[in-house]
C-alpha cells in the first residue's frame, strides 16, 4: 500500500457568518473510515438556519463507505431543514456520491428487526413446542401408516417391493455396525461383571455375578445400548440422507415421476432396521456375555465351563426374548423419527444440522422411555 | 474508462490437470483495469476451473498468477491479505451463508478485515444492499427466504463489501428471467462506472455478452483461443466461435445486427482503400 492510502481521514469545521464549512481530508475508504466514524457522527450542527458547505478538495480517495459518511451528514443537515452543498469532488467521486445518495434515498422501506427477548417469548416457545410435539407425533403415525399400508408406487411396477435397496441398507446399517457393537458390548459386559464381582465378594457369592450379567445384559443392556448406538450411527445417516435429498428437491422429483418417496426412501431403511436391530442385539448379547466370561475368570477365577453351566441354570428363554422382542420396536422408533426429521429439513445447511441433532436426541430419548414402558409391562404380566 | 496499461490480473502459462486429465494448458490471460471481461466457452472446457485456479481454490500444476502486479505465489502474508481485500467473488449459486441474515452476510468480510464500529458496519451493509437494488426491509431475511434474483444481488453486495477493485462473477445471470438478467447486467455496468470496478464475468448469456462486456475471452482447446470485442469475435474463423456468436440464438439479438453492420462498413472501407 502506498503512503497515500495509509493517510487517515480527518475533518475540520469553520463557521463564517451564516456559512458553516466542513472540510474533509485524507482517505475516506472502507478500510479507514472506522477511525473517524464516531467523531464524524457526533458533529454538532448549529440550530439556527445556516448554509452548509462540505468541502472535499483534500480527499485523496473515496469509496462507498466514505460516500456513505458524506451522504449521512448531508441527509442529517437536510432533515434539519438546512441547505447543504458538496464542493470540489472529482468527477468520478461525484458519480459515486450521487449513486449512493440515490440508492439510499430511493429505498423507502423500513428495517424490520426481529422481535427481542420478552417474557411472552418463553410462553410462546412452550406453546410452539407442545404443538410441534403433537405435529411430530401425527407425522410419525402418518409415516408409519403409509409405510405399512399405502407405501407402494402409484401404478404398475411400483406394487412390488424391491429387495436390492433393503439388502444394501442392511449391509450399511447392520453388517457395518457389527465391529463397533461387538467392541462396545464386550467392554460393557466386562465392566458390569467386574463391578458385580467386587460387590458380591463381600457375601461370598461371586458365582452370582453370572446371574447378574446374564439377566441384566439379555433383558436390558444389550438391546438398549445397541438401539442407542444405531440411533446415533444410522438414525443420523437416515436424517442426513433424506434431508439433503429434500434440500436438492430430489424428493419432489420422485413425487413428480410418480414414485412414492416413502416407499423408495423410507420403507427400505425401515425394513432394514427392523431386520438388523434384533440381529445386532443378539450379537451384542453374546459379545457382552463373552466379555463377562473373561472378567469372571480373571477377577473371580470362575472358569468358562462353570460360567456356562451357571448361565444355563440362571437364564431362561424368557430373559432372552424379553430383550430381543424389544429390538424391532426400537428399530421402528429410530427409523420413523429419523425419517420424519429428515422430511422436515428446509433449504439451509443449518436446518439440516439441527434436524440431524434432534433426530438423534429424540430417538435416544424415546428408545429409553419405551424401554422403561416395556419393563413396567413385563413386570405387570410377570414375563 | 478501460486502462490498458494497468493490468489488474495477469495469468501466464497456467496448467491445471486432475489425474491424467489436462484441463488447462499454458493458458495466458490479461484483465485490464476498469473493463468488463466476458468469459465464454463450451461446457466442460474449464471456465470454472480457471476461475477457481486464479482464486487459489484449485491447485494449479504450473504457471503464474499476478494480481495488481504481485505474484500470488511469492507474495508475503501482508501483500496477500491486501490482495484478498481488493477482490470479491460472486459464486454461481450465491454461496450465501445460510445461517446468517442478508445484512450479516455482507458484514462477514468487514468483520474479518476492518476495525470499525458495529453501527457503521450495519449502515454500510444497508448501503451496499441498496446499491445492488435490495430493500432495507430485506436486511433481516435469511437466504432461504430470498428469491433467486435477490440471492444473486445479496451475493453481489457481499462481494462488494470491502469495495474491491476486481470482482469475479460466475454466471451472474443464470437462473434469472430476461428482465431480471437485463437489470442485473445494468447493475454491473453501473457499478463498474461508479466504483471503477474491474469485472471478470463467466457467462453464457449472449445478452450480457453483447450489452455490457468490453472484451470477450473464449476458452477452448485448453487455452484462451481468442480475446477481443464482439466485432473481433464475429471475424474469427474458429468453428466453435462461429457457431456460438452466429448461431440461431445469437441471431435474435439486435446488438448482433448492429455489430455486423458495423463490421460490414469497416470491411467496405477497407475494400475501398
Amino acid at each position: 500500500m502506498s503512503d497515500q492510502e495509509i493517510r487517515l481521514p480527518s475533518f475540520s469545521e469553520t463557521s463564517e457568518g451564516d456559512t458553516h464549512t466542513i472540510v474533509l481530508d485524507g482517505v475516506w475508504a472502507t478500510h479507514s473510515v472506522g477511525k473517524v466514524d464516531k467523531k464524524f457522527k457526533a458533529i454538532k450542527l448549529p440550530t439556527q438556519p445556516v448554509r452548509y458547505i462540505i468541502d472535499c478538495a483534500d480527499i485523496t480517495m473515496l469509496d462507498t463507505a466514505g460516500a456513505w459518511m458524506i451522504s449521512r451528514l448531508k441527509l442529517r443537515i437536510q432533515d434539519d431543514g438546512n441547505e447543504v452543498e458538496v464542493l470540489n469532488l472529482s468527477k468520478n467521486n461525484e458519480i459515486l456520491l450521487d449513486a449512493v445518495m440515490h440508492a439510499v434515498t430511493n429505498d423507502k422501506s423500513e428495517v424490520v428487526k426481529p422481535a427481542q427477548f420478552q417474557l411472552s417469548g418463553i410462553l410462546a416457545a412452550i406453546g410452539k413446542m407442545s404443538y410441534s410435539f403433537a405435529a411430530d407425533f401425527m407425522a410419525s403415525m402418518n409415516l408409519l401408516g403409509a409405510a405399512v399400508r399405502g407405501s407402494h408406487g402409484k401404478t404398475g411396477q411400483g406394487r412390488r417391493m424391491s429387495f436390492a435397496p433393503i439388502a444394501s441398507q442392511i449391509d450399511k446399517m447392520g453388517v457395518g455396525a457389527i465391529p463397533i457393537i461387538v467392541l462396545m458390548s464386550v467392554i460393557m459386559g466386562a465392566i458390569i461383571a467386574q463391578q458385580g464381582a467386587f460387590q458380591l465378594r463381600y457375601f461370598g457369592a461371586e458365582i452370582f455375578v453370572v446371574d447378574l450379567v446374564g439377566i441384566l445384559v439379555l433383558r436390558e443392556i444389550g438391546v438398549i445400548l445397541t438401539a442407542i448406538m444405531i440411533a446415533g450411527r444410522s438414525g443420523s445417516a437416515i436424517t442426513a440422507e433424506i434431508g439433503s435429498m429434500k434440500m436438492r428437491e430430489e424428493v419432489d422429483a420422485l413425487k413428480v415421476i410418480g414414485l412414492n418417496p416413502i416407499s423408495v426412501l423410507i420403507l427400505p431403511r425401515l425394513v432394514a432396521l427392523v431386520i438388523s436391530l434384533p440381529l445386532l442385539t443378539f450379537v451384542a448379547n453374546m459379545a457382552a456375555l463373552g466379555g463377562a466370561m473373561i472378567v469372571a475368570q480373571t477377577y473371580s477365577g470362575i472358569s468358562p465351563d462353570a460360567f456356562m453351566t451357571r448361565v444355563r441354570e440362571a437364564v431362561d428363554m424368557t430373559s432372552f426374548f424379553a430383550g430381543i422382542i424389544k429390538a424391532p420396536f426400537m428399530a421402528i422408533i429410530i427409523g420413523i423419527i429419523a425419517s420424519v426429521e429428515g422430511m422436515k429439513v428446509e433449504g439451509s445447511a443449518e436446518s439440516l444440522g439441527r434436524r440431524v441433532t434432534s433426530s438423534v436426541v429424540k430417538s435416544i430419548f424415546v428408545v429409553i422411555v419405551v424401554d422403561g414402558l416395556f419393563a413396567i409391562f413385563f413386570a405387570a404380566v410377570d414375563f | 474508462m478501460v486502462d490498458v496499461n494497468n493490468i489488474v490480473l495477469s495469468v501466464r502459462d497456467v496448467h491445471v490437470q486432475f489425474g491424467n486429465h489436462v484441463v488447462l494448458h499454458d493458458l495466458d490471460l490479461d484483465v485490464y483495469a476498469g473493463e468488463i471481461l466476458g468469459f465464454v466457452g463450451g461446457s466442460g472446457t474449464g471456465k470454472s476451473v480457471l476461475m477457481r485456479a486464479v482464486l487459489g481454490l484449485n491447485q494449479r500444476q504450473n504457471g503464474q498468477v499476478k494480481f495488481f502486479g504481485h505474484d500470488i505465489d511469492t507474495a508475503d502474508e501482508e501483500t496477500r491479505l491486501a490482495i484478498d481485500m481488493r477482490m470479491g467473488v460472486l459464486f454461481q449459486h450465491g454461496a450465501l451463508f445460510s445461517s446468517l441474515t442478508v445484512a450479516e452476510n455482507i458484514e462477514v468480510p468487514m468483520r474479518e478485515y476492518l476495525s470499525m464500529p458495529k453501527s457503521l458496519m450495519r449502515e454500510l451493509a444497508l448501503v451496499k444492499m441498496e446499491l445492488v437494488g435490495l430493500k432495507r426491509s430485506d436486511a433481516y431475511k435469511l437466504p432461504s427466504e430470498l428469491s433467486g434474483g435477490m440471492i444473486k444481488r445479496a451475493a453481489l453486495a457481499r462481494a462488494l463489501a470491502l469495495d474491491p477493485n476486481i470482482v469475479f462473477l460466475d454466471e451472474p445471470t443464470s437462473g434469472l428471467d430476461p428482465i431480471g438478467a437485463a437489470e442485473f447486467d445494468g447493475l454491473i455496468a453501473k457499478l463498474r462506472d461508479t466504483l471503477g470496478l474491474t469485472v471478470y464475468m463467466v457467462t453464457h448469456d449472449l445478452d450480457s455478452l453483447f450489452s455490457v462486456t468490453d472484451r470477450i475471452a473464449v476458452l477452448g482447446q485448453k487455452k484462451v483461443i481468442a480475446v477481443g470485442d464482439l466485432q473481433y469475435m464475429l471475424a474469427q474463423d474458429d468453428p466453435w466461435i462461429q457457431s456460438y456468436f452466429k448461431g440461431e440464438r445469437a441471431r435474435t439479438i439486435p446488438a448482433f445486427d448492429e455489430a455486423q453492420r458495423k463490421m460490414k462498413n469497416n470491411n467496405s472501407k477497407l475494400a475501398s482503400q
